[in-house]
């Protein structure tokens, strides 16, 4: 997917940015109900009681119940930990997957270069969410296969980035200073290639992280991914989906918890792209 | 005009049919990597009688070597014919074809929301004070980040359940029209109007701008009679790329909505594993986005006039 490094003007100096800060506490906030959902909230995610169903936000429930009586502040707490693990588990396989193929493309040989990349463009070409769902047609609906379609689309432009800093970075004088010193081509490529190739990559793939959790959670909203019993955010909207006429803080606080980290992790990324060029420290 | 424009839709070409075989082949790999016989996966889930299913076989050619299924597919798809679905009892091409309408009718009035909306703030926000950009960029960037499912959810929500202003599903006409394309624009919106105003903001630094500035021409006229042109090539760049956003963002608004169309029978045959339906759908988003991407690449040509010139 192409990135969407938009926006944010070059500002020089230190400055105390709110919203940066705001991010960097929302997703320590986040982490922390992935971690130890425990420490956040009482009941379990299952808990439910069916004399409370539907009761509007509340000192008890301040997010309020859904059809079955469960606290949808504790969902939205448990489901911190499977969002955020599909969203990762998304982005670490496609950046795995997409820097093999880009090392194959860049050290290959032409054919390998030509065979990879138009391959990529393929699959550039293709509407995301479609591709996904072409890879589920065949695999079937679940939690792991949503991920395995995600990484597959996401993998492109990760190839892209590799490849590029690879053919840069092999023609650099230090890779063949290390060439000429008679290290084997696996130890050039781990120690000096993978790691100078890597701080462009981590930005990228913290930038796609966010895109990753809508694309997973918007998966699962379709009945593909975790399926509705599991606190998801994504399986909570799909379950809660007949009651929103009703119940509207049903509809809205999953929705916020997704948009919430989407935007702090778009938000703390953008901060690290325009470090790593080196604009404004 | 001449050498140059012929030769770029040339290779534009060259390049789109690349993708386009690309796509194919990937769906004949698909469907043979299916787990269980490629007969079963064509059925999907329906229980079908022995003589339907020797049916398939004869149709696809199943008895015969990989290579011959390959090229009977490829011959197959050059005429235009998609399969059958065999879960709604209709060629691919067909519900393709009813579904279309609705389709293309919610894209057409969300991109022409999202321009409508993009230009002027813009226009507007372009190299004003900062507090301006700022919270336009601002509500940018929460624009990008919704996820489109959820910002149809609220729609829904507000505007049908609690205020009753819009029907709240599955209506026809313009009233039923308004939300899901609402929904559909929003992350569209919110894109076209970073990258129009990046644009603007590098062309008005330009000594053109000072020199049209200099003969007295007013701010709003240079903005809207010069710079807009050139903004808009950037913009024009990621049209093909939206356009695939938004056939993404169709799956979800037409299924929260309750709309008819090609997201409903996308969703629909993802759940009953109806493959010939699905691959249709794909290669047909394929070839749009293939025919809108090379008519952008010619719209270039027509907005800058500096790329036909220079013949080499």
């Amino acid at each position: 997917m192409t990135v969407l490094a938009v926006a944010a003007p070059a500002r020089t100096g230190r400055r105390f940015r709110p919203g940066v800060w705001g991010a960097a506490l929302f997703l320590a906030l986040i982490a922390l109900a992935a971690v130890a959902p425990g420490l956040l909230v009482h009941g379990g995610p299952g808990d439910a009681n069916a004399l409370d169903a539907l009761t509007g936000p509340s000192a008890a429930h301040p997010f309020g119940t859904d059809a079955n009586g469960r606290d949808v502040l504790t969902r939205v707490v448990y489901g911190a930990r499977p969002s955020l693990l599909a969203g990762l588990g998304a982005t670490g396989l496609g950046v795995a997957a997409g820097s093999l193929l880009g090392l194959l493309a860049a050290l290959g040989g032409r054919v390998a270069d030509e065979v990879v990349m138009r391959f990529m463009d393929v699959v550039l070409s293709l509407p995301t969410l479609l591709l996904a769902l072409l890879v589920l047609t065949i695999t079937g609906p679940g939690t792991l296969n949503s991920i395995y379609a995600i990484a597959l689309y996401t993998a492109p432009s990760y190839a892209r980035l590799v490849r590029v800093q690879a053919m840069v970075i092999r023609r650099s004088g230090f890779v063949e200073a290390a060439t000429s010193l008679g290290l084997t081509r696996a130890r050039v490529i781990s120690r000096h290639l993978l790691p100078n190739a890597f701080a462009p990559l981590f930005v990228l793939a913290t930038m796609e992280v966010g895109l990753a959790i809508v694309a997973a959670s918007s998966l699962s909203f379709l009945g593909l991914g975790p399926r509705p019993p599991a606190p998801e955010w994504g399986a909570m909207l799909s379950a809660g989906r007949d009651y929103f006429s009703v119940a509207w803080w049903t509809a809205v606080f999953p929705g916020l918890a997704i948009t919430l980290t989407v935007l702090s992790v778009t938000v703390a990324g953008r901060r690290l792209q325009l470090r790593s060029e080196g604009r404004s420290a | 005009m001449s050498r140059r424009v012929v030769r770029t839709v040339l290779v534009r070409l060259g390049t789109s049919l690349l993708v386009l075989w690309g796509a194919v082949t990937a769906a004949f790999v698909a469907l043979h990597l299916t787990p269980g016989s490629v007969v079963d996966a064509l059925i999907g889930s329906n229980t079908v009688t022995p003589q339907v299913r020797a049916q398939i076989i004869a149709d696809y050619g199943l008895d015969r070597p990989l290579w011959r299924q390959y090229l009977a597919y490829l011959g197959r798809i050059l005429h235009g014919d998609l399969g059958r679905s065999y879960q709604l009892h209709e060629s691919v091409a067909s519900a393709l074809g009813s579904q279309l309408a609705p389709s293309l009718q919610l894209t057409l009035v969300a991109i022409g929301l999202a321009l409508l909306v993009s230009t002027p703030l813009a226009l507007f926000t372009a190299r004003r004070r900062r507090w301006v950009r700022a919270l336009s960029s601002g509500i940018e960037l929460v624009g990008v980040s919704i996820p489109t499912f959820w910002a149809a959810i609220l729609l829904l929500t507000v505007f049908s359940f609690r205020l009753g202003w819009f029907p709240a599903a599955g209506a026809t006409g313009f009233g039923g029209l308004v939300l899901p394309a609402v929904a559909v624009a929003i992350p569209v919106t919110a894109l076209l109007t970073q990258v129009t105003r990046e644009g603007l903001e590098r062309v008005l630094e330009e000594p053109f701008v000072l020199t049209a500035r200099a003969r007295g021409m007013s701010d709003a006229g240079v903005r809207t009679r010069h710079a807009l042109r050139h903004a808009a090539l950037p913009a024009v760049t990621f049209a093909g790329w939206l356009f695939g956003l938004m056939l993404g963002a169709l799956v979800p608004v037409e299924q929260i909505f309750s709309r008819p169309g090609l997201g409903q029978l996308l969703l629909t045959a993802v759940g009953g594993k109806d493959l010939p339906i699905v691959m249709g759908v794909v290669l047909f988003t394929a070839l749009v986005y293939v025919v809108v991407s090379s008519a952008l690449d010619v719209l270039y040509l027509v907005i800058d006039p500096r790329l036909r010139g220079a013949a080499r």
